[in-house]
């Protein structure tokens, strides 16, 4: 696991002698001749240690890979930290561990299919993945203007409590990671009361699948407006118990007050948006900046904080979880007001045929749809199945769409070349260019540092590796 | 895109036989372009059964957007061409084509001149893009001589606008400047175009696979590159694609 790096070892051999059963010589051809290799297994810790007490290797700088299964390094994230002592001199993280092929598994599924790949990338803000692909598609497609109303506002409202649960996870982690546990309960508890909203509107936690080309796959159930309200009453209260532990905490602040710094200017040159960014004192959000969705009329505000450091994007995280309730609440009002109204475009030709109606055994195909494809009329089965199965057309050229996800700028490049699939589309994930920052954050800082870096970039492999 | 043009009435008119038909000239125009393909769409690879087979199907003519090109693009445009001026590369040379369309302005520039382009775009304060948003690779194996593109989105926070600056490299020839040292964080991005595409970009300071495992073979998101039915190798021991991992007999 870890190599002294700086200088030839005049005799590999010896390794044995030291006590470390794993680190055995394998002639001049092995792989590792560079330097000493332990190999840490777990309850040889006093070897490793006896070892490295050893005054030739004491002073010889340390190779580390922090992960890729470490558990604070949020998912599979390897950084293979070079450490002088606890000073971490070098750092570079390597990725690609969960690269799953969805860019190019899109390019084989028809438009409408796309979205269900997309949701799967950044699991913790699949509806904001949707979104971006959905509006970048619906730009191809000239029909942005005919989007219903009600279908806007539901987006909405889904990407907002979505922006909850993922700034609570991301809180709640970086908690844990920094020794909090409890932040890390309160934080997973709250986020459990927005699954539960996400999972009674779409029928899933995750990976909804809920936003189509178009509009919204279905209206919202019945009762969901009270269970709205009741979200919105109660969550000013949870959230303030995370911040009374969290806010003023004397070994959370001395573990990421001035920690991993990262101005503006160093923002702009490494791409980084979102958090960091508000945290460094941009007030920079593309709700407010370049809206979408609707969002121009909504009141909020956007958060931001000056100290460009970890404590900052925390602050940030917290503030925005209020304001996003703040525009949840406006929702509800709108959804209130529109009850009925379609939520899919009326052209038949891009909305998905199929009606889903609430059966005694759940969600699923609805009696009436099927009555009139199957025993009324042959064209609408026709229609039906050509849609389904083939799929619309999308108009040859090429697309650019943003949202502002919680982690910063997710857009969507689209490119059509006329037909019934993607001919190319490639997500700039805010995670996977975040990403790029740690290193500038934690070289020349302690190696306890940069635990408290990565969680307040907060990246999520699913969609820094797609 | 420029459609056919509207006849004026001087060409309408009759007796005006010296001026030359727009229509024949495009025509001419048309046929000078490269063939795209022959016979008709659809199945390749089986006998032709169209009746079609000796179709000539021509690339589409590449033009420019009309000005104006509306929003504010002719106004960047223009402060890009003057301040190219001052760099001593004129617009044209820089920049091969406009292209305005979705309300998204998108410039093809000549790889040659990118870094030049991308300085420029970023320096100028009336220009101020201060942030790349990364590369985009698109393969088009139909498109002879310029089969690969690498596309940058950029974006002014100044003056909250965004640009799309396209360039293109033939896959004989697959190299595009890199833009890491006027945009640090295409670090990541041109590695992932690379090892999606094979562009490499020149001048990267350590263009190595960054989703693929280093020792992979082939460019994953090239169009002809297979989905599946790879075999994969792990720590010596292969198993076999998908499609051959199991005979039912």
């Amino acid at each position: 696991m870890t190599a002294p790096a700086d200088h030839q070892t005049d005799d590999g051999g010896s390794a044995t002698a030291h006590g470390d059963p794993y680190a055995q010589d394998q002639g001049p051809d092995d792989d590792y001749d560079e330097g000493r290799v332990y190999h840490v297994s777990g309850q040889d810790w006093d070897e490793v240690v006896a070892a490295a007490a050893d005054e030739r290797v004491s002073e010889e700088r340390m190779v580390v890979n922090m992960g890729p299964q470490h558990p604070s390094t949020h998912g599979v994230l390897r950084l293979v930290v070079t450490l002088d002592g606890e000073t971490v001199t070098e750092l570079r993280p390597v990725i690609g561990y969960l690269h799953t092929g969805i860019e190019k598994n899109m390019e084989f599924r028809s438009w409408t299919q796309g979205v269900t790949f997309c949701t799967r990338m950044d699991y913790l803000s699949p509806l904001f993945n949707e979104t971006a692909y959905c509006l970048a598609v619906e730009k191809l497609l000239g029909i942005e203007s005919e989007i219903p109303e009600r279908a806007k506002v539901i987006r909405v409202l889904m990407m907002e409590l979505n922006r909850i649960g993922s700034h609570l996870t991301a809180v709640g982690t970086m908690g844990l990671e920094l020794g909090a546990t409890t932040v890390f309960i309160y934080g997973m508890r709250e986020r459990e009361k927005t699954l539960d909203l996400l999972e009674l509107i779409t029928g899933l936690r995750m990976n909804h699948g809920f936003i189509r080309p178009g509009g919204v796959s279905m209206d919202l159930p019945a009762g969901a407006l009270e269970r709205l309200r009741e979200y919105v009453r109660i969550m000013p209260g949870l959230l303030g118990e995370v911040r009374a532990l969290f806010d003023a905490a004397p070994i959370f602040l001395s573990r990421t007050k001035d920690i991993a710094h990262l101005d503006v200017t160093g923002c702009m040159a490494l791409g980084v948006t979102g958090p960091i960014l508000r945290a460094a004192g941009l007030p920079w959000d593309l709700r407010k900046s370049q809206p979408y969705c609707g969002y121009e009329s909504y009141e909020f505000d956007v958060p931001v904080q000056h100290g460009a450091d970890a404590y900052g994007r925390y602050l940030v995280r917290m503030d925005e979880l209020d304001q996003s309730l703040r525009i949840i609440g406006q929702c509800v009002d709108r959804l209130a007001a529109t009850v009925g109204e379609p939520v899919m475009v009326s052209d038949p030709k891009i909305g998905w045929p199929a009606r889903l109606a609430l059966g005694p055994d759940g969600m699923g195909n609805s009696p009436d749809h099927i009555a009139h494809i199957m025993s009324q009329s042959m064209e609408a089965l026709i229609h039906h199945f050509k849609l389904v199965t083939e799929g619309f057309r999308v108009p040859a050229g090429q697309t650019y769409a943003a949202v502002e996800s919680p982690r910063g700028e997710l857009g969507c490049h689209a490119v059509s070349d006329g037909g019934t699939r993607p001919y190319r589309v490639h997500f700039r994930d805010p995670s996977f260019t975040n990403l790029q920052s740690v290193a500038v954050m934690c070289e020349g800082s302690m190696v306890a540092d940069v635990i408290a870096a990565v969680a307040s970039i907060d990246p999520v492999m699913g969609g820094v590796d797609r | 895109m420029t459609g056919p043009k509207e006849p004026t009435q001087d060409e309408a008119a009759p007796g005006h036989t010296a001026v030359p038909d727009p229509a024949a000239s495009a025509g001419s125009e048309r046929l000078a372009e490269p063939v795209q393909r022959t016979g008709m769409f659809g199945a390749s690879g089986t006998g032709d059964t169209s009746g079609y087979g000796g179709l000539q199907v021509r690339r589409a003519p590449r033009l420019s957007s009309p000005r104006p090109y509306g929003s504010y693009f002719d106004e960047m445009t223009d402060a890009l061409g003057a301040s190219l001026a001052t760099a001593g590369v004129s617009f044209d040379e820089a920049v091969e084509q406009v292209i305005v369309a979705s309300g998204e302005l998108t410039l093809y520039v000549r790889r040659e001149q990118l870094l030049a382009v991308a300085s420029r775009l970023r320096d100028d304060p009336a220009l101020s893009f201060e942030l790349c948003l990364g590369v985009s690779g698109v393969h088009y194996p139909a498109a002879a001589g310029e089969e690969l593109r690498a596309v940058y989105h950029l974006l002014s926070i100044t003056r909250n606008r965004r640009l799309r600056v396209e360039v293109t490299a033939p896959d004989s020839d697959r190299h595009v400047p890199s833009l890491v040292s006027i945009y640090p964080t295409c670090d990541f991005h041109e590695r992932e175009t690379w090892d999606f595409f094979g562009l490499i970009f020149d001048g990267h300071p350590a263009l190595t696979r960054i989703e693929m495992p280093d020792d992979w073979r082939g460019h994953p998101q090239r169009k002809d590159y297979p989905l599946g039915g790879i075999p994969v190798e792990y720590r010596g021991a292969t198993i076999p694609p998908p499609d051959e991992r199991r005979a039912y007999e």
